[in-house]
């Protein structure tokens, strides 16, 4: 195997990694840390993938997704618990043990899924793509089963990093434009979910989603 | 007698000798942490020989499980010593060195601590040993994966050959299966050792502990058998983990020379991981009874995300 393709499988694994850690932790501040983590495990990715194919726009691509989801995104979350120190643990509905427990599955379910892809173009990159799925999988259950809104943002982050992850590597990197505006809908997206997340608290005195029984206009 | 039976014999001399200055080591740096002076590195080898001067005492109406536990529990962590390839891979147990018989073995000094624990009839003793088989009981499946992962690339869960394989293929132990596993390995020997954040070695007395519950009755030469075989267990963990995911040192031959190399890059990695353990335990709090379980299987999840690594992924 050649030294790229073992570093590609190694960011991978880093980037699979940081989504169970996220999962596993129920501080959002340490969560936001693994976050961050992941956002330059997945720039590495671009970057790798760059050069495997000799294309410097994607290591533009990398440098806008390490500032973006390594730095931008991670600081907004943690400033927003920094707002208020009781939204601090996640609150999950059902216990950690048995969302780890659901992960495993999860992640064999992306690997037995991915398996017909990876088998059209048998290369490191198509290998890894189960990886991206399972991250892809893991936020959904992330948003699902956590009561609070920001460990839902929190949630969210980790399903986009895996819809780019999985965009990264099963299209051998993504244009240059196109991933500028990607990361620029994450970015408002987080920040209306913020606005949404203080307005809660304002009004409420909480970001439980669970409280929330009725719309109104 | 032949040469790997004298790196085996070379090995379990060098834990058995070298396992309480670790532990002494380990004990001196987090006193320096906190601010205290702390006892020396030969400290816990003074505190063997003065309990092996006293006389040996038995609680009333403790049997056979009290009075055999602690020789087990030294003897099981001396072969699994004998069987891991700490300094060479050519040692003397052979095909006998596999890596699930040295995980029954350790699991064998837990499960006759704990029958001991019970068979003092007392509340802690009846506690802690509850508390340790949970632990275990989650534990196990964790390594067990773990080895599955690691077994799966080389086609054999013999240790030496794990080791030697790791080693021909230029020492790469940077694969995203081994990544997954060292971690999650990591959290199993923090979690089999009673080190923070599962048990808290420096408690005596306490409702929360879980080893010294179960050792509570023992004094004198018993519980200096205890000890030694909780160092030798801190240290065989130690290097079973730095032989599996950092084999640096770990000569393929019996070259008196290259084990003497080997002998400093084990005595270096093992201080150096018992140093870091040491030093997160500074900053760290035992967690709840009750959320151990989740810890373990965080592991659990990681092992079995190795174990698909490594037949998916490389």
């Amino acid at each position: 195997m050649s030294n790229r393709a073992e570093l590609l499988d190694l960011a991978a694994g880093l980037f699979l990694l940081c989504a169970v850690a996220i999962l596993w932790r129920r501080d959002v501040r340490a969560q936001t840390a693994w976050l961050s983590g992941q956002g330059i495990a997945l720039a590495a990715i671009a970057a790798i993938l760059g050069a495997q194919d000799a294309r410097p726009d994607l290591y533009g691509v990398a440098a806008g997704v390490a500032l973006l989801r390594a730095a931008l995104l991670p600081t907004l979350v943690r400033r927003a618990i920094a707002a208020r120190a009781e939204d601090r643990e996640s609150a999950p509905l059902i216990n950690v043990g048995a969302s780890l427990l659901a992960a495993v599955a999860l992640v064999l379910l992306a690997y037995t899924v991915a398996q017909p892809l990876v088998r059209l173009e048998d290369t490191p990159a198509a290998r890894a793509l189960p990886v991206g799925l399972s991250v892809v999988l893991i936020g959904l259950l992330i948003l699902v089963t956590r009561r609070k809104a920001l460990s839902q943002i929190v949630g969210f982050l980790l399903l986009d990093n895996g819809i780019t992850a999985v965009a990264f590597l099963a299209a051998a990197g993504v244009p240059l434009l196109v991933e500028f505006g990607v990361s620029f809908d994450l970015l408002l997206a987080v920040l209306v979910l913020r606005v949404l997340t203080a307005r809660m608290r304002n009004l409420f005195g909480g970001s439980d989603l669970d409280e929330m029984r009725e719309l109104r206009d | 007698m032949s040469a790997p039976v004298l790196v085996s014999l070379a090995q379990v001399l060098l834990v058995l000798l070298g396992a309480p200055l670790l532990v002494g080591a380990m004990r001196r740096l987090r006193a320096r942490m906190e601010g205290r002076t702390g006892g020396g590195v030969l400290q816990p080898w003074r505190d063997l020989l003065k309990l092996l001067r006293k006389a040996p005492l038995h609680p009333q109406g403790t049997g056979a499980a009290f009075r055999f536990a602690p020789l087990l529990g030294v003897a099981c962590s001396g072969v699994a010593a004998a069987a891991i390839p700490l300094l060479s891979t050519r040692t003397g147990l052979g095909a006998g060195a596999d890596l699930i018989a040295v995980v029954a073995l350790l699991t064998l000094a837990t499960a006759a601590l704990a029958l001991a624990g019970l068979d003092t009839a007392t509340a802690f003793g009846g506690m802690g040993a509850s508390r340790e088989m949970t632990i275990t009981a989650l534990a196990e499946p964790a390594v067990l994966t773990a080895v599955c992962a690691l077994a799966a690339k080389v086609g054999s869960t013999n240790l030496p050959a794990i080791v030697a394989a790791t080693l021909s293929h230029g020492a790469r132990p940077a694969s995203p299966a081994n990544l997954l596993a060292a971690v999650a390995l990591a959290v199993v020997v923090l979690a089999e050792t009673g080190r923070l954040p599962v048990d808290n070695p420096s408690t005596h007395l306490e409702l929360t502990m879980v080893h010294e519950a179960m050792v509570l009755e023992y004094s004198g030469p018993d519980l200096a058998m205890v000890e030694l075989g909780a160092a030798m267990r801190l240290t065989v963990l130690l290097g079973l983990w730095s032989a599996l995911f950092a084999p640096w040192g770990i000569t393929t031959t019996a070259d008196p020379a290259r084990l003497l190399l080997g002998l400093a890059a084990f005595a270096g990695k093992t201080l150096l991981l018992g140093c870091l353990i040491a030093a997160g335990e500074v900053f760290m709090a035992k967690v709840r009874l009750f959320r151990v379980p989740e810890l373990l299987a965080g592991s659990f999840l990681l092992a079995v995300l190795a174990v698909s690594a490594s037949f998916f992924l490389a």
